[in-house]
């Protein structure tokens, strides 16, 4: 319903019709324009410059740069990583909106806001934390070492920083619709018959779908994006524990630019495509509320 | 997945004692870092938050051209990897890239320089006092500006009086928010600075750098600081938006 509101007013532009003295007509071009002006330092130019270094040398470069193997590799971790980690952050954001949304316990405030921690803290110090916790002199890093698994400089490790910072997305998305949707539905399928994982699947898994979708694709882009976490508790070994945002910076080191922007640009296409499909949902939802 | 970790570092942190924890914490090179990280957060959040509402003013109340793109690139720097986000800013700001050439003549480097460190801040902050205002502008009657109008204010007035208090803890709440992001923020700004202590060496890089060279308790020190203020900062940002439904 709030929505309607401000749509009629942008329906009928009052600033021309109602004060025509009052309004200056240079102040919106003045104020679009330096708008555009700080846009255009700030990010423009360096989203566009992004495209023009990696396709600068020709398309032919930038395949040959996307073929050699330590770019493969760090390209396969970067899938392998977010494909483990989306779904648990999936499931364990589902859990814990369920939780907060549907049940009342003591210290759930406290915990809405703790859940909003991964964003505030630096992922280095989340990185620092892991290494602490799994590392070999950490907590449970005798107990690691005595069986043989090893966590910190290797895969595991880098799973649980990704985990641990795209960890509040999930939930974030799906508490809101979980709590607009009420209870009334789901009491209402008690009441017919379904037991919880009918409820589960038939009810509130479709009033949540579009919450969720955009909270996976979120978490998704994060975790494939994560580089400070990744960083400190991957060792960043080339063509071992490098997934593609750690080979972006190497590289770069390495004075190989050309291969640092070739991996830039998929990464940069991966941003492009989590903004598209957030707008696509923004408007699904959005016509969703209108109509009721 | 979340208390654990926490409650490992600031035991880990406890055990230094504190004698040797204030000494870590206000090491020379450490207070340079906080230097460089906070006062350099705190002017990107700021400029952030004089431009950012004038973006949110200019998309929610004015008509032009790509005004659906432009609204919908916003938040590109939250979706970009910081990697290329400072793969790019280095080289778009460096002495002969597009920016950075046109600085050369004034003498100003901004690439592997404290500067480049608060484009990098600016740059990963940006979306926030934008998405923070823009709702409460939308939400905002028009009525009282009308009102304020018909009454005889100028433009300059009403936007003083009357447009800007209810909008101010919204434009905190996106600083705040843009702070405790550029406070943290490691894979920008470390490819953008030169990283060279006391001059463009930020905290979380500091972090990073005594890890590398196994100094675990002087890591978890400068971590457990950082830690504690962005703690700090979440407390205030609950309270401004605390403050900000009063207006709702």
């Amino acid at each position: 319903m709030h929505n309607l509101e401000p749509s009629l007013h942008h329906d009928t532009p009052p600033t021309e019709q109602a004060y025509p003295k009052k309004q200056r007509n240079w102040v919106p071009a003045v104020l679009i324009g330096v708008a555009i002006a700080y846009l255009s330092l700030i990010l423009f130019i360096p989203a566009i410059n992004v495209f023009v270094q990696a396709f600068s040398k020709g398309f032919g470069t930038f395949l040959q740069q996307m073929t050699k193997p330590n770019f493969l590799h760090a390209a396969q971790l970067t899938l392998m990583l977010a494909l483990i980690t989306v779904p648990l952050n999936t499931i364990f954001g589902l859990c814990a909106a369920w939780a907060i949304a549907r049940k009342k316990f003591p210290g759930r405030a406290l915990i809405l806001s703790i859940i909003d921690l991964p964003f505030s803290v630096s992922p280095v110090v989340a990185g620092l934390m892991i290494v602490l916790l799994y590392g070999r002199n950490g907590w449970f890093g005798p107990f690691l070492e005595a069986h043989g698994i090893r966590i910190v400089f290797a895969f595991p490790a880098m799973v649980l920083a990704t985990a641990f910072i795209a960890m509040p997305f999930v939930a974030r998305e799906v508490i809101p619709v979980l709590e607009e949707a009420g209870f009334d539905q789901e009491e209402c399928a008690r009441t017919l018959g379904a037991n919880e994982w009918q409820i589960f699947w038939r009810v509130t898994l479709p009033n949540i779908r579009w919450g969720l979708l955009y909270g996976v694709i979120l978490t998704n882009a994060r975790v494939m994006g994560e580089f400070g976490a990744v960083a400190v508790v991957s060792g960043n070994i080339t063509g071992k524990t490098q997934p593609l945002p750690l080979f972006v910076e190497e590289a770069y080191k390495q004075y190989e630019t050309s291969a640092a922007y070739s991996a830039a640009v998929l990464l940069t296409m991966l941003a492009v495509v989590t903004l598209i499909a957030k707008e696509i949902l923004e408007r699904r939802t959005s016509n969703r509320s209108g109509v009721h | 997945m979340l208390f654990v970790p926490t409650v490992a570092m600031l035991l880990k942190a406890s055990t230094e004692g504190p004698i040797n924890f204030w000494r870590i914490a206000t090491s020379e090179v450490a207070l340079s870092t906080y230097d460089v990280t906070f006062v350099t957060a705190l002017l990107a959040g700021l400029i952030n938050g004089v431009f950012g509402t004038l973006i949110a003013w200019v998309l929610v109340r004015y008509n032009f051209p790509f005004k659906k793109i432009i609204d919908a690139v916003i938040d590109f720097p939250f979706a970009l990897p910081t990697a290329v986000a400072g793969l790019t800013l280095a080289t778009v700001y460096s002495n002969n890239g597009w920016i950075g050439s046109l600085l050369v003549p004034f003498g100003i480097k901004v690439s592997f320089t404290r500067l480049g460190v608060w484009v990098a801040m600016v740059f990963i902050s940006l979306p926030f006092v934008v998405r923070t205002v823009q709702p409460v502008l939308t939400e905002m009657e028009r009525d009282i500006e009308e009102a304020a109008w018909c009454l005889g204010a100028s433009q300059w007035q009403t936007f003083w009086r009357v447009i800007l208090p209810p909008l101010m803890p919204a434009i905190l709440t996106g600083v705040a928010l843009g702070f405790a992001r550029a406070v943290g923020e490691y894979g920008s700004t470390v490819i953008v600075a030169s990283n060279i202590p006391f001059k463009d060496l930020i905290a979380p890089v500091l972090v990073f750098q005594r890890l590398e060279q196994y100094d675990y308790s002087g890591a978890t020190v400068i971590g457990t600081v950082l830690l504690a203020i962005s703690l700090l900062i979440l407390l205030a940002i609950n309270l401004l938006q605390a403050w900000g439904r009063r207006y709702a």
